[in-house]
């Protein structure tokens, strides 16, 4: 699951490609125009550059650390068969960050700086995982709604124009179907249970809706800066174009089971097609990435103790004649 | 007592939530495999993507893990990346198809005219 490219307002338009060879940027657009990948070794503006680096590392960021808070259910999985269920999925997740690593390596960051960046916060993650899952119910909310989120928006990336990155990302869709269905099988069989079971998937979901309402980030401020990231394929659809997909093929979903959405403004406008919803605090959702979410520090903190707690065994293995090279992929 | 976390290993491992880090050093994730996979018996092996292992051994171990999940594969090559020798796309030309050579071509071939004519030809004698 889960990356979505965070395009920084404040940042001034003209700067994006003063400094190209403008022969080699038309060249380079024209390609993008005409439906061609750009592959790690072509030439391409640095704003490209930039931006592909930070979007496929937040995303891969995204997915070893969105393994943790469903991962935590591991050890207190009701049953062997969605323990084991469970433990494929975290797994799928960790194995999607290894994909995306290299990806954003082929573009020249190595994965120790990102590594390192992700621990002192310089690199974000899906702000969504800065929430703990408070019972079994949440983690059934999570691989079906985030999962979900996750893959209208890598849908829409896969289209997009680095080659690296959208070949991991057609790989990652098809391990996501089965998050899918597994988180829905698991809402499903709350929903239609108990009162007891009812009333814990209710509670899960009120708990989530504000972190999926979050999850495709703010309106985008229609900048020149965004409209070039669009018309080189880096950004795909506008964040509330995603989060209208989204809430289109969900909202009847969990209407259908007879589920509360904690919004009374929800409602899909007949003569525009569109859903309408409460503006969700974006206060909150700036707050909660700059560190100030209720796990943030643990997250980290699990992630730094299991760096750290395997650097012996990695330095065990070094060879002495190792030497990176950027890889192909 | 107060539950610090849902997270068990939080609890368990006493973990510290605001120690330093002790940063990655270069090839703390050692060097990277490209990794190729045949997903049927008579198909050739595809280059997937790589991974980072400190030997072959391992990467074919953590290949398996990456790409070779869900049945979709059957058996794996790995080879280290920094021998694996590539053209460039700049030089991409060297592989244009010149015009005039479509004498390669079997659709340059038209037998099919010559035979009607030749036929056509022995009718009216």
């Amino acid at each position: 699951m889960y990356g979505n490219a965070y395009i920084d307002p404040d940042q001034t338009p003209n700067k994006l490609t003063q400094d190209e060879d403008p022969a080699r940027l038309a060249e380079f657009e024209a390609r993008i125009e005409g439906g061609d990948k750009i592959e790690p070794k072509d030439w391409m503006p640095k704003e490209y550059r930039k931006q592909l680096i930070r979007m496929i590392e937040q995303h891969a960021h995204s997915e070893i650390i969105g393994a943790l808070p469903e991962g935590t259910w591991i050890t207190r999985a009701p049953g062997f068969r969605r323990k084991l269920a469970l433990m494929a999925k975290v797994q799928d997740e960790v194995g999607h960050a290894q994909l995306l690593y290299s990806a954003a390596e082929t573009l020249g960051k190595s994965r120790e700086e990102m590594i390192n960046d992700l621990i002192s916060g310089k690199s974000k993650y899906s702000n969504v995982f800065n929430y703990p899952a408070e019972t079994w119910a949440d983690t059934a909310i999570i691989s079906w709604l985030i999962d979900a989120g996750a893959i209208v928006n890598q849908l829409a990336n896969s289209k997009g124009s680095y080659g690296p990155y959208c070949r991991a990302l057609e790989r990652i869709c098809v391990e996501e179907s089965f998050h899918l269905k597994y988180g829905h099988d698991n809402v499903v069989f709350l929903a239609t249970g108990t009162k007891t079971q009812r009333e814990m998937v209710q509670d899960a979901l009120i708990r989530w809706w504000k972190p999926v309402m979050h999850f495709f980030g703010p309106s985008d401020n229609i900048s020149v800066h965004t409209k070039t990231l669009m018309k080189w394929k880096v950004k795909m659809a506008s964040n509330d174009e995603m989060r209208q997909t989204f809430l289109n093929m969900y909202v009847p979903k969990i209407w259908d089971l007879g589920l509360v959405i904690p919004d009374p403004n929800l409602k899909k406008n007949e003569s525009t097609g569109l859903w309408e919803y409460t503006e969700p605090d974006w206060e909150e959702f700036k707050r909660v990435i700059n560190g100030d979410g209720p796990c943030n520090k643990e997250r980290l903190a699990v992630r730094k103790y299991a760096e750290e707690k395997g650097r012996w065994v990695r330095k065990a293995l070094l060879r002495k004649d190792a030497e990176y090279v950027t890889p192909l992929v | 007592m107060k539950i610090q976390s849902l997270d068990p290993r939080i609890t368990r491992s006493e973990i510290e939530l605001e120690k330093p880090f002790d940063e990655a050093k270069e090839l703390d994730q050692w060097q990277t495999y490209e990794v190729f996979h045949q997903t049927k018996r008579g198909q050739q092996h595809q280059h997937v993507g790589c991974v980072h292992a400190p030997n072959a051994e391992m990467a074919l171990l953590f290949a398996k893990e990456v790409y070779g999940r869900r049945g979709l594969c059957v058996n794996l090559w790995v080879a280290k990346s920094s021998n694996i020798f590539a053209t460039d796309y700049e030089d991409a030309d060297i592989f244009e198809c010149e015009e005039v050579k479509t004498y390669r071509d079997p659709g340059y071939y038209k037998v099919m005219d010559r035979i009607k004519a030749f036929k056509e030809k022995q009718q009216s004698i």
